[in-house]
């Protein structure tokens, strides 16, 4: 049997999420003798590949980057995996959206009642630019499994992950798996 | 079947007694008891936020909305508020409909969806019953676009404080402290997603000639919007059978239940 394609993706999060993930300790190499582990921020690999089986997206969509990958992990991934609270509501990368727009922030933070200011930061190409909203993933591509918790737990994500690679992507309302926060 | 008992409590009253079916269980409740106690009585669970032991029920969360039977068979079973509901003889009740659970779904991610309920940073995180419904009604994600509400804090009074963004607007406060308090300090203004609970003449609780400080708000409130002030993330615990047990102190002399 082929082995799985596995990846994990960080978006606007605070990287939570994929500490999480390394808390599986020795797990992680029943779980690197099952999938192929074929991106991660944890490992040099600078293009998202094609045909990805699972993958895990931690953090919201809060900048054009984020929006730019986010799709592109839609079209090459087979089941996508919302990881964590920002994935999933936004959370505290959403902290912001009641406050403005990024423009009415920005000025706040880089210009307004401080005396040294060397402006807004602007590097066209290498910065990314704000989207007007952070959103939560799903309101860009469709999701098929949510994995909530800030973050989830490493018991959390190896009880999903075993799910995954025995092929069920359903979890029983009530379930405390379901827990945001 | 009717008959008549009397009650230890009320000595010399007569108390009658209905037959019901709920969710296919022949279930005898007192007359003028809501549905939701009877149910909660024979062990069968009703989610609710708005309803807290101690005081008046109003209906407002419409978490406990039941499907009433008995009527036209080819028209859809009418909703009603499980606690709003008195029981009546003959009446056929269901409490867990697949369209009651999913009724339920969408007014909690509602809820989630109105204001900014982060849970991550919240003073109530592990002891927040909205947090708590979402497990309960299986939300996983809410399916409908968060309005990111500008919510105002009012940190004026000494002890404690409210954070708007984490209201869900149930009116425990105001109850509680109408009812149990008597001081009415509480109330709610405007309309839909403008409605917020205020002090007094919707001015800052520090400024408040009515507020007693007694607390009651706090310990009413399901959610991190009435709290001790000081307390940080997932600190906000409180004991709300508190409230119960005073009314019950009160009502029937019980002060050691």
């Amino acid at each position: 049997m082929e082995r799985l394609k596995f990846a994990t993706v960080w978006l606007g999060g605070c990287s939570g999420c994929h500490m999480s993930f390394l808390d599986l300790d020795e797990w992680l190499f029943d779980l690197a003798s099952l999938v192929d582990i074929v991106y991660t921020p944890i490992a040099d690999v600078k293009e998202y590949p094609p045909q990805v089986d699972i993958a895990l997206i931690e953090g919201a969509v809060a900048n054009e980057d984020h929006l730019r990958m986010i799709k592109l992990v839609r079209q090459n991934t087979r089941l996508l995996v919302s990881f964590g609270d920002c994935a999933i509501t936004g959370n505290v990368t959403a902290l912001r959206n009641p406050l403005g727009n990024p423009t009415t922030i920005l000025q706040q933070i880089y210009l307004q009642g401080i005396t040294h200011t060397n402006g807004i930061p602007s590097e066209p190409g290498i910065v990314p630019a704000l989207l007007e909203r952070v959103v939560p993933l799903h309101a860009v591509v469709p999701i098929d499994v949510y994995l909530p918790g800030c973050p989830p737990s490493a018991a959390r994500i190896k009880a999903a992950l075993l799910q995954l690679l025995e092929g069920e992507s359903n979890k029983p309302a009530g379930s405390e798996a379901l827990r945001f926060g | 079947m009717m008959l008549r008992i009397r009650s230890a409590i009320n000595e010399g009253e007569h108390m009658t007694v209905r037959t019901l079916m709920i969710d296919g269980q022949q279930i005898s409740a007192q007359e003028g008891q809501s549905i939701l106690d009877t149910a909660r009585e024979a062990g069968i669970p009703i989610p609710t936020l708005c309803h807290l032991e101690g005081i008046g029920d109003v209906g407002a969360c419409r978490l406990c909305l039941v499907e009433v039977g008995g009527g036209d068979p080819t028209r859809t079973r009418p909703l009603r508020p499980a606690c709003m509901l008195m029981v009546a003889e003959g009446q056929e009740i269901y409490t867990n409909t697949p369209r009651l659970r999913e009724y339920r779904r969408m007014i909690v991610e509602m809820l989630f969806a109105e204001r900014n309920h982060v849970c991550a940073v919240c003073v109530a995180n592990g002891h927040c019953e909205l947090q708590d419904l979402a497990v309960a009604v299986g939300m996983d994600h809410v399916r409908y676009p968060y309005l990111a509400l500008q919510c105002s804090v009012d940190i004026t009074h000494d002890r404690f404080m409210i954070d708007h963004n984490r209201c869900v607007m149930c009116t425990r406060c105001v109850r509680v402290c109408d009812e149990i308090e008597g001081a009415h300090t509480w109330d709610v203004a405007g309309r839909g997603v403008d409605s917020r609970v205020i002090i007094d003449l919707n001015q800052s609780w520090g400024t408040s000639p009515t507020c007693t400080s007694c607390g009651k708000c706090m310990l009413a409130c399901p959610t991190g919007a009435i709290v001790r002030q000081g307390a940080t993330v997932a600190e906000m615990e409180r004991d709300r059978s508190r409230l119960g047990w005073l009314v019950n102190a009160r009502e029937k002399k019980q002060w050691n239940a």
